[in-house]
């Protein structure tokens, strides 16, 4: 009978028997855990950003699992988890509600024109000063 | 530091018991580098992907403060390199308890020993946090944080298989309790010189640290609805040398790569 190879040097070294009468099958619905969101926060005062999600059976659990996850690289001061079905979202067929946004150059920053104002207050005052 | 401070502590340094505080140091490092091997083993077979990378990253850590008590031991006590104390000694120079080199077993007794080991390490560190040899003081307050996210961690995967979980896994977790507990005991296995390194300042000793970590594993195991077995004897030896038959062939493993070639970097 065959030996199983694996990838991992580990698995191949044990010498398990391949068992023809075994199939792999799919794994049922429902196998693993819940997801909770992780929000990570790289700097104290920062915000959390969204970062991924991860397995757990509980918030606590996730919040421990979270930590390594995402916490492991770079700086980090905190971490928040939150149940993924507690997220209120838009359905993806309501995305048209947002359709003209784009559209609304008024509403950007970019599209405020108060620099001119600006450099004319400044010139001013220096002219002001200058006096 | 003013200068007269620096003469201060060197002289402090070098009245200390060298071979008392040496025995210390290995004893130390060599449950964190057994056990952090012992942990690797469990990389890429974790139970779920996020607990495999916290535990792999827990593996690491604990390899790393190996390495920094093998550099004190190098840079200020004369000892050769880390890499040739970590992979240039045989099983009888292991100081580790017997408790760190026992197979990890199912994931319930990594669990159970990742638990009371680590519980231990916590508090050991910090008691270390005022010890007169200052290298082990300054290296005990940088680890801190990671020691405390190694016990966060163990304690709630307690909880959670123990309390939270089934019957089937509490009983599972009171199963490698039992089996845990008497090589948890051999963890304060007197050192050598217990009595230099309690006069030095250097450390508080093995009962204090038991005793201690005895209070703390009771509440955590009440909380995990586990017993603590009674009538237990530690198992002894580790400290002075003897080993379990698994030690063995995990140092050979361990030093594969250092046997081939030991200037080898990777």
């Amino acid at each position: 009978m065959a030996i199983i190879v694996s990838l991992d040097p580990r698995v191949t070294r044990l010498q398990i028997q391949a068992d023809p009468e075994i199939t792999s099958e799919p794994k049922p619905d429902l196998d693993q855990f819940q997801t909770y969101e992780v929000f990570h926060q790289a700097k104290s005062g920062a915000h959390h950003t969204h970062v991924g999600c991860v397995h757990a059976p509980n918030a606590e659990m996730a919040l421990v699992l979270a930590k390594e996850t995402y916490g492991r690289r770079g700086q980090t001061t905190n971490i928040w988890v939150v149940d993924t079905g507690a997220i209120l979202t838009m359905r993806a067929e309501d995305s048209d509600v947002f359709e003209t946004t784009p559209d609304k150059k008024y509403r950007e920053v970019s599209a405020y024109m108060v620099r001119n104002k600006v450099e004319d207050y400044k010139k001013r005052q220096q002219l002001g000063t200058k006096k | 530091m003013s200068n007269e401070n620096k003469r201060a502590g060197a002289q402090k340094s070098s009245g200390l018991n060298t071979e008392a505080l040496k025995d210390l140091l290995f004893r130390v490092a060599d449950d964190s580098l057994i056990l952090a091997h012992r942990h690797s083993e469990w990389t890429g077979f974790g139970p779920l992907l996020e607990e495999d990378i916290a535990f792999s990253s827990i593996a690491q850590d604990k390899m790393g403060h190996a390495n920094a008590l093998f550099k004190i031991l190098h840079e200020k006590l004369g000892e050769p390199n880390a890499d040739a104390i970590a992979f240039g000694r045989t099983e009888d120079q292991f100081k580790c308890c017997q408790f760190v080199e026992l197979p990890n077993g199912g994931y319930d007794f990594s669990l159970v020993r990742h638990f009371l080991f680590d519980a231990s390490e916590l508090i050991r560190w910090q008691f270390l946090q005022q010890s007169s040899f200052e290298p082990l003081a300054k290296l005990a307050a940088k680890i801190q944080g990671e020691v405390k996210y190694h016990v966060y961690h163990a304690q709630t995967w307690l909880v959670q298989l123990g309390a939270q979980g089934n019957e089937e896994s509490r009983i599972l977790m009171q199963t490698a309790l039992d089996k845990a507990w008497p090589y948890a005991l051999g963890i304060f296995e007197h050192g050598a010189a217990e009595g230099a390194l309690i006069a030095d300042g250097v450390f508080v000793g093995e009962d204090v640290l038991q005793s201690a970590w005895l209070e703390f594993v009771t509440e955590r195991c009440a909380a995990a609805h586990l017993t603590i077995p009674t009538n237990t004897t530690a198992v002894l030896g580790g400290r002075k040398g003897y080993h379990t038959e698994h030690l063995k062939p995990l140092l050979d493993e361990m030093n594969e790569v250092f046997r081939i070639d030991p200037s080898a970097e990777w």
